[in-house]
């Protein structure tokens, strides 16, 4: 078994490591008193990206993507974490449920989006609908060649920049062997298409500069070849292309875990209090070891799953826990780090106080931490038949 | 032109250096070792004129360890075209690593040669004015700036009172300073398509030079601890202890 990261898996990591100290820090402290990225610099990071080749590098080579393989994402990822979650979000990495698109789909919105042209969503919550994602309500009627939708969506992240959404809607119902349930189909909806309202949503603890958006539909008329794959295939299609997006998650908290790290290490060797580093009180140094500890399980966690994802195998079980466990891991060491640092680490003139809010998301997004652990519960037991 | 790139393999300059307890030299084990911020420096400007159409080829070179490889697939991944590794697990000194890098120039023919001004391990800041005194070529060293215009390069020099323009005849050698330019994260692009692009091994046998020391390092030893300040009272004060404490003026 060998643990080692290979020399171009080195080298990602640090040129990505470079892009974001040279890009990426320099700006932080503008978006978190501003909660915005202004729209210059948001294309400055998207053309620096594009040079460097790290824009839509989820999507394959043939594609015009980065071509990284699973464990090259999941360090690319991680890195990706460190820096403000806004401003990393215009080094952007198409959702993956593009390569979905067939036919005329690919040069309307895949391949602008690989290319930097245009920017995707994804449109799935709604206020009725969380976890419980069939229980959505948005409906898409056939009209004709068209469909027309109404209804609501809301959390919808980065809607306010995005060019378009990846919408998903109830199209019918079917009977199953567990009763009737909702049909789900999959569309691409421009933001400019009449009926279509985005709308700014309220502003979250977490994350400053990152916006969710509320999607309103009133009588919104697509075409039909605005449906993404099959009919009542939209489930489908999201388990065949977003399995990966808590692993996203879960490697995006080690990365922060492992800045917050450096920092809560460098203050306990410097700080000093009754004539020594506070890091020699046992009780701060026992901190620091516990932390590392859990960035290292959380690592290891998180590149075995990858691992496992790119040979094809990633269990949904191996995701889930990589996700609750590093999500819950960041809370842990963010709030101890808060701790080391003392009274500075809440004020916002350093960026303790923000990486313990910004933590804070990443147990409830993408999948709660109860619905991880479902997930793992039903994976033990259901073989039993339990 | 063709360019050659001297590069070296030293401990990342962001890591704090500590001393092996017995003074015989510094903790190198599991530390994180990089390319000298220098050779970086030489790497990108060798890059840069290549995209500028002025370096018809850019080959990095590095003397040392196996692992020196590693160092030169950073180079190659920031755009250098290939590698050379003259391979030798003896401790190697400025002169030394001078006589190899004569043997691959007069093998490789370049016209010019850039290195850094200096590796941030020993600060010896020697091995480039060696190499162009063995090799009979002009030296440029401390460049802030590099011109090309036919058969000399233009260059401008940081001193202690400013700046220097030089002009050099080619062949030369030139050393680069800190703001030469400033170097590139390698592009994903280039980070793959570094590890197809080639690398030669060779010996300092091959080359047939003995690279044995001819300096040995008597003692290494941490610097002493810095003081805590002291406040003074008044000028006359401040007068009397620089002159008779610190001994300044």
């Amino acid at each position: 078994m060998d643990f080692a990261l290979s020399g171009e898996q080195n080298m990602l990591v640090e040129s990505v490591r470079a892009f974001c100290e040279r890009e990426l820090y320099p700006h932080e402290e503008l978006v978190e008193q501003s909660d915005e990225v202004p729209p210059e610099l948001a294309q400055e990071i998207r053309d620096k990206a594009l040079k460097a080749g790290f824009y839509a590098a989820n999507m394959p080579e043939d594609l015009g993507g980065g071509g990284l393989d699973a464990v090259e994402l999941a360090l690319f990822e991680r890195e990706l974490g460190r820096p403000n979650y806004a401003l990393q979000s215009f080094v952007v990495r198409p959702s993956n449920i593009l390569q979905g698109c067939e036919g005329d789909q690919r040069e309307r919105y895949l391949l602008p989006a690989i290319r930097g042209e245009r920017m995707d969503c994804l449109a799935m919550t709604e206020p009725g609908a969380g976890s419980d994602v069939r229980g959505m309500s948005t409906r898409a009627v056939r009209d004709g060649d068209d469909w027309v939708v109404n209804g609501q969506k809301h959390f919808i992240s980065h809607a306010d920049v995005a060019d378009f959404c990846i919408l998903f809607a109830v199209t019918g119902e079917e009977e199953t062997l567990r009763g009737p349930r909702k049909r789900i189909s999959s569309f691409l909806v421009d933001h400019d298409t009449p009926g279509l309202e985005v709308r700014p949503g309220p502003r979250p603890v977490s994350h400053r500069g990152y916006k969710n958006c509320e999607l309103y539909f009133t009588d919104c008329r697509i075409p039909g070849s605005a449906l993404l794959g099959e009919e009542g295939k939209g489930f489908e299609l999201a388990n065949t292309w977003l399995g990966a997006s808590r692993l996203t998650v879960a490697t995006m908290c080690v990365g922060r875990a492992q800045r917050v790290m450096d920092l809560a290490v460098d203050w306990a060797a410097q700080r000093k209090q009754f004539g020594q580093p506070i890091g020699r009180n046992q009780g701060v140094g026992f901190k620091l070891a516990d932390m590392a500890t859990d960035i290292r399980a959380a690592e290891l966690l998180t590149l075995m799953a990858a691992w496992n994802h790119g040979q094809g195998r990633m269990t949904d079980q191996d995701a889930a826990m990589a996700k609750v466990f590093a999500s819950e891991m960041l809370a842990r060491v963010t709030d101890e780090a808060v701790q080391i640092y003392g009274g500075m680490g809440l004020m916002d003139s350093l960026p303790l106080e923000r990486f313990w809010r910004d933590a804070r998301i990443e147990r409830i997004w993408d999948g709660t931490s109860e619905i991880q652990r479902h997930i793992i519960a039903r994976s033990l037991l259901r073989p039993l038949g339990a | 032109m063709k360019v050659l790139v001297a590069i070296k393999r030293v401990i990342d300059a962001y890591v704090k250096v500590r001393v092996k307890s017995d003074g015989s030299g510094v903790e190198t084990q599991n530390v994180k070792m990089s390319m000298n911020p220098f050779c970086e420096i030489a790497v990108e400007e060798a890059v840069r004129m290549k995209e500028a159409g002025i370096a018809s080829e850019v080959v990095v070179v590095s003397c040392g360890q196996q692992n020196s490889q590693e160092t030169i697939r950073t180079a190659l991944a920031m755009g250098a075209d290939r590698g050379i590794l003259v391979q030798s697990d003896a401790e190697l000194q400025p002169l030394a690593i001078a006589k190899l890098l004569k043997g691959v120039v007069e093998k490789e023919q370049p016209e010019l040669v850039l290195m850094g001004k200096q590796a941030v391990d020993n600060d010896f800041n020697q091995t480039g004015q060696m190499l162009s005194a063995l090799l009979d070529w002009s030296q440029a060293t401390f460049a802030s700036k590099i011109e090309k215009s036919d058969g000399k390069l233009t260059v401008t020099r940081e001193i202690d009172g400013g700046l220097e323009t030089i002009e050099v005849a080619l062949p030369a050698v030139v050393t680069a300073d800190l703001r030469l330019n400033e170097p590139r994260y390698a592009s994903l692009p280039n980070i793959m398509k570094a590890k197809k692009k080639p690398i030669d091994t060779m010996s300092a046998e091959d080359l047939g030079v003995d690279p044995s020391p001819r300096l040995s390092v008597v003692k290494v030893s941490e610097p002493p601890a810095r003081q805590g300040g002291a406040k003074v009272g008044s000028v006359a004060e401040l007068v009397e202890k620089l002159k008779n404490e610190a001994k300044v003026i």
